[in-house]
C-alpha cells in the first residue's frame, strides 16, 4: 500500500502524471489549474521528471503541440480550465478524430461572461460532443487514482482516444486531501509503456490528419463514434484492475442509498459529497432518498444509469451548466433521452445551480428534493428545470 | 485497394490515417471541373507552356508531340488557357 499523505488535492495530481513517467507536458497556466502545471514544470525543472516541459504561447498552441506529440509516439499531458479550454477549441476536436490518446485534466471553471473563476461545468458542457473519454472525479482520491486510469485507458491499442479527467475548480484543486500514493511498483503493474497505435516514423511515412470529402466523412465519423462506444469494456477493465491493484473500486455509475429509494439524486463531480450528506439526513427523517453518481460521461453509461434507476419514481437531476434557450440542464436532457421510453419511467426534475462557485449546502439539496415532490404531484406547475436559488 | 467510394468505416484505418503514401494520385480532382480545355491543333505549335504551367501536372504530351489535359486530374481552372501563346486552348463548358 501507498503512502497516505495530506497534500493539496492539485499537487497530488501532477505527482500522478508524473509517477505515470510522461514524456511531455504542453501547457498555460490558468486559475484554478495553475498549480498543476507549475508543480510538473518544477519536477522537469528540478530533474525529478524526464520529461519535455512545453510552456507554449496559449491553450490552442498547447493542444497542438499535444496532438504532434501523442502523434510521435510520446506519453502526453495537458491541463487547462474555462477560457483556456474555450481557446483550445478548435484542436480538442482532432485529438479523437486523429486517435490521439492525450489525457488531460481539466479544472473545471465557469465561462465568461461575466468573467468567473469559479467552480461550475460550463467548461466541460461546450465541449460535450468533442469525442473524448469523459470523466468526473469526485474527491482528491479520485483524480489521483484516475490520472492514471486515463493515461492507461487512453493509450489501450483498443481504444487509443483523449481522455478528459474534470475536477471541480478550487473545490478540489485547491483543498488538502489525505491522498494514498501509488507505489512504483503499483504504476508499473496497472500502466504498461506507451506503444501507439499509430506513430510518426520516416521508415515508415504516414499522412496524419488528411482531408475528408463528403465520400469519405460520414464513415470516418461513424469510425470515431463507435471508437468511443465500444471504449466501454477497455474502460469497465482498466476500473476493475485498478482494484486489484489499489483496492479502491469505481463504477461507471455509482449509487449511494439507493435501495428502496422513491426519489433519487443524479449528480456529478465534488457535490455528489454534499448531496450525499443531505441524502443521509432524508434517509434518518424516514424520507426514501437516494444519490445516483455519473462517473463515466462519455462514452454515456446507458445500462448501467438505467438499471441504477429502475424503481424510482422520480429523479432530481443536478446540473451546474444551462443549456440557453433548451432544456435546462444538459445532464438531465441526456438523463431524460436515457430514460425515454423505459417501462415505469421515473419524473425527471432538473435543478440548475452551484453556478460559478456559489454554495449549495445540503439544507438546498433537501429544500431542492422537496420541490421536487410538490412538482410530480401538480402541486406547483411542472417547470421543465430551476435555477435554483435564483434571486426573484 | 478499395476506391473511396467503395470504402466502409470498418475498412479506416485509426484515426484516418494514411499509410499507403502517394494515395493521392487516386483522388479524382477532375470531379470539380465545369470548363474543360480543348486544342485547336491546327494552331498549336507544340510549344508546351500548359504543360509547364499546368499548376496540378495534369498536361501530358502524345506521342504526335502535341499537349492534352487528362481529365481525370484537369480541374478546369483555365490557366493553360490563359497562357497560350497562338490562343490554340478554348474552354468548353461540361455539359452534363
Amino acid at each position: 500500500m501507498g503512502k497516505r499523505v495530506g497534500i493539496e488535492v492539485s499537487i497530488a495530481a501532477a505527482d500522478a502524471v508524473a509517477s505515470a513517467n510522461v514524456d511531455v507536458v504542453a501547457a498555460y497556466p490558468i486559475t484554478p489549474q495553475t498549480h498543476i502545471v507549475e508543480h510538473l514544470s518544477e519536477l522537469v525543472n528540478n530533474g525529478e521528471l524526464d520529461a519535455e516541459f512545453i510552456p507554449v504561447e496559449s491553450e490552442h498552441s498547447a493542444m497542438s503541440v499535444c496532438c504532434g506529440s501523442s502523434a510521435a509516439g510520446a506519453r502526453t499531458f495537458t491541463c487547462t480550465s474555462s477560457q483556456g479550454l474555450a481557446l483550445m477549441n478548435e484542436i480538442v476536436f482532432i485529438a479523437p478524430g486523429l486517435r490521439l490518446p492525450i489525457v488531460m485534466i481539466l479544472a473545471n471553471r465557469s465561462l465568461s461572461g461575466p468573467l468567473s473563476i469559479w467552480n461550475d461545468h460550463t467548461d466541460v458542457m461546450s465541449i460535450r460532443d468533442c469525442g473524448w473519454i469523459q470523466v468526473f472525479a469526485e474527491t482528491g482520491q479520485e483524480v489521483y487514482d484516475h490520472v492514471l486510469f486515463s493515461f492507461r485507458v487512453a493509450e489501450d491499442p483498443a481504444v487509443s482516444l483523449p481522455v478528459i479527467l474534470n475536477m471541480d475548480g478550487f473545490i478540489l484543486t485547491h483543498v488538502i486531501e489525505p491522498i494514498e500514493y501509488w507505489e512504483p511498483g503499483q504504476v508499473k503493474r496497472y500502466l504498461p509503456d506507451f506503444k501507439p497505435v499509430n506513430a510518426l516514423d520516416p521508415d515508415h511515412p504516414t499522412t496524419v490528419g488528411a482531408f475528408g470529402l463528403p465520400g469519405i466523412y460520414s464513415e470516418a465519423k461513424k469510425a470515431q463514434d463507435e471508437a468511443l462506444i465500444h471504449s466501454k469494456p477497455h474502460i469497465l477493465k482498466a476500473w476493475e484492475e485498478l482494484g486489484q491493484v489499489v483496492g479502491r473500486h469505481y463504477k461507471p455509475v455509482e449509487t449511494h442509498l439507493t435501495e428502496g429509494a422513491e426519489t433519487v439524486f443524479l449528480t456529478m463531480g465534488s457535490i455528489g459529497q454534499t448531496v450525499a450528506m443531505a441524502v443521509e439526513a432524508l434517509r434518518d427523517r424516514g424520507e426514501p432518498a437516494g444519490l445516483v453518481k455519473l462517473r463515466l460521461w462519455r462514452p454515456f453509461p446507458f445500462e448501467e444509469l438505467r438499471q441504477a434507476l429502475r424503481g424510482a419514481k422520480r429523479v432530481i437531476v443536478i446540473d451546474r451548466a444551462i443549456s440557453y434557450g433548451g432544456t435546462g440542464g444538459p445532464v438531465a436532457s441526456e438523463v431524460r433521452s436515457a430514460l425515454y421510453g423505459e417501462e415505469h419511467m421515473p419524473a425527471v426534475t432538473n435543478f440548475i445551480c452551484g453556478l460559478a462557485g456559489r454554495d449549495v449546502t445540503p439544507e438546498d439539496y433537501i429544500a431542492m428534493y422537496q420541490r421536487s415532490l410538490e412538482m410530480t404531484q401538480g402541486k406547483v406547475g411542472q417547470e421543465d428545470f430551476v435555477f435554483y436559488g435564483v434571486r426573484e | 485497394m478499395k476506391s473511396e467510394e467503395e470504402l466502409s468505416w470498418k475498412d479506416l484505418e485509426v484515426g484516418c490515417v494514411i499509410s499507403d503514401p502517394g494515395n493521392a494520385s487516386q483522388y479524382r480532382t477532375g470531379d470539380w471541373r465545369s470548363m474543360r480545355p480543348v486544342v485547336n491543333k491546327e494552331h498549336c505549335i507544340r510549344c508546351g507552356v500548359c504543360y509547364i504551367f499546368c499548376p496540378d501536372m495534369a498536361i501530358h504530351q502524345t506521342p504526335e508531340g502535341y499537349f492534352e489535359a487528362d481529365l481525370y486530374y484537369c480541374k478546369g481552372c483555365g490557366i493553360c488557357q490563359q497562357e497560350c501563346i497562338t490562343g490554340c486552348i478554348s474552354m468548353v463548358p461540361e455539359e452534363e
